[in-house]
């Protein structure tokens, strides 16, 4: 079974219920909120764990490769994994299909939208120039 | 299409007494969004700041050690931690584990006394080292 053939056999034949899809998201979710199990348990321990939460501290740790990447990961899954959340509360409660559609495509928007702002803070602290 | 009569509705919210179980379920949906929401856009802020250099992270710094600060970062720390054991309870639910009734009830407990006591022992470690 593949990330994206989650259904049963008997859903295939009676043609994977009325939305013909949805498997990969539920699986996705799962997925990613795994994933979180372990970056955030690494980000909650690195904050603690840190000698001091000031700016030189703080720079320098997110420069080095392992301070970097894992916080990179950090924020693609938690904005991945957070518009999954938040589409099942709007599937759940907003049943009129246009402001379905409406409020989906803005939640997609400002996950990208954040996601995208939150990657460029990081990465210009990783390249930029030690202080 | 001719009016329709009032059908008679399935039993629904208003006749059932809270139980650890509906309570854990909307926590993780109240948390859930709250970190979507909030801890986003604080984690977003607080990179955006570092990458902006020492005085722009020292505002933020500022504004996080307000008592409205700490109020907001004390209640995404339980929020994270709520969010993560409820979480931890559906994966094991999801493999059909925990569905009798004594141990759901307790599991879902536990979520709650775990979340408080983590989040405490957090901010206790913090607001000690910061002294």
């Amino acid at each position: 079974m593949s990330l994206g053939d989650s259904s049963s056999q008997l859903g295939k034949v009676r043609g994977l219920g009325s939305a013909r899809e949805g498997g990969e998201h539920w699986i996705g979710e799962r997925v990613s909120s795994v994933a979180l199990l372990f970056l955030g348990a690494w980000l909650i321990a690195s904050l603690l764990f840190l000698p001091s939460l000031d700016f030189a501290t703080i720079s320098e740790w997110l420069r080095s490769p392992l301070g970097a990447v894992p916080m990179a990961l950090f924020i693609v899954t938690s904005f991945y994994h957070g518009l999954d959340g938040l589409k099942v509360v709007v599937d759940d409660y907003v049943h009129d299909a246009g402001s379905n559609f409406a409020l989906n495509t803005l939640l997609l928007f400002a996950a990208v939208g954040g996601a995208a702002f939150a990657l460029f803070a990081l990465a210009k602290i990783a390249f930029g120039a030690a202080a | 299409m001719a009016e329709q009569r009032a059908r008679p509705l399935s039993p629904h919210l208003g006749i059932w007494r809270w139980g650890p179980g509906m309570t854990a379920s909307i926590f993780h949906r109240i948390s859930g969004g709250a970190l979507t929401v909030a801890g986003l856009a604080v984690l977003t802020w607080w990179l955006l700041s570092l990458a902006d250099g020492a005085d722009a992270y020292g505002d933020f710094s500022a504004i996080a050690g307000t008592w409205v600060g700490l109020v907001v970062l004390i209640g995404l720390t339980w929020a994270f931690f709520q969010h993560l054991l409820s979480g931890i309870r559906h994966l094991i639910m999801d493999t059909g584990e925990n569905f009798e009734l004594g141990g759901n009830k307790t599991s879902a407990i536990a979520t709650f006394v775990g979340a408080v006591v983590l989040t405490a022992a957090v901010w206790f470690y913090v607001l000690g080292v910061a002294k």
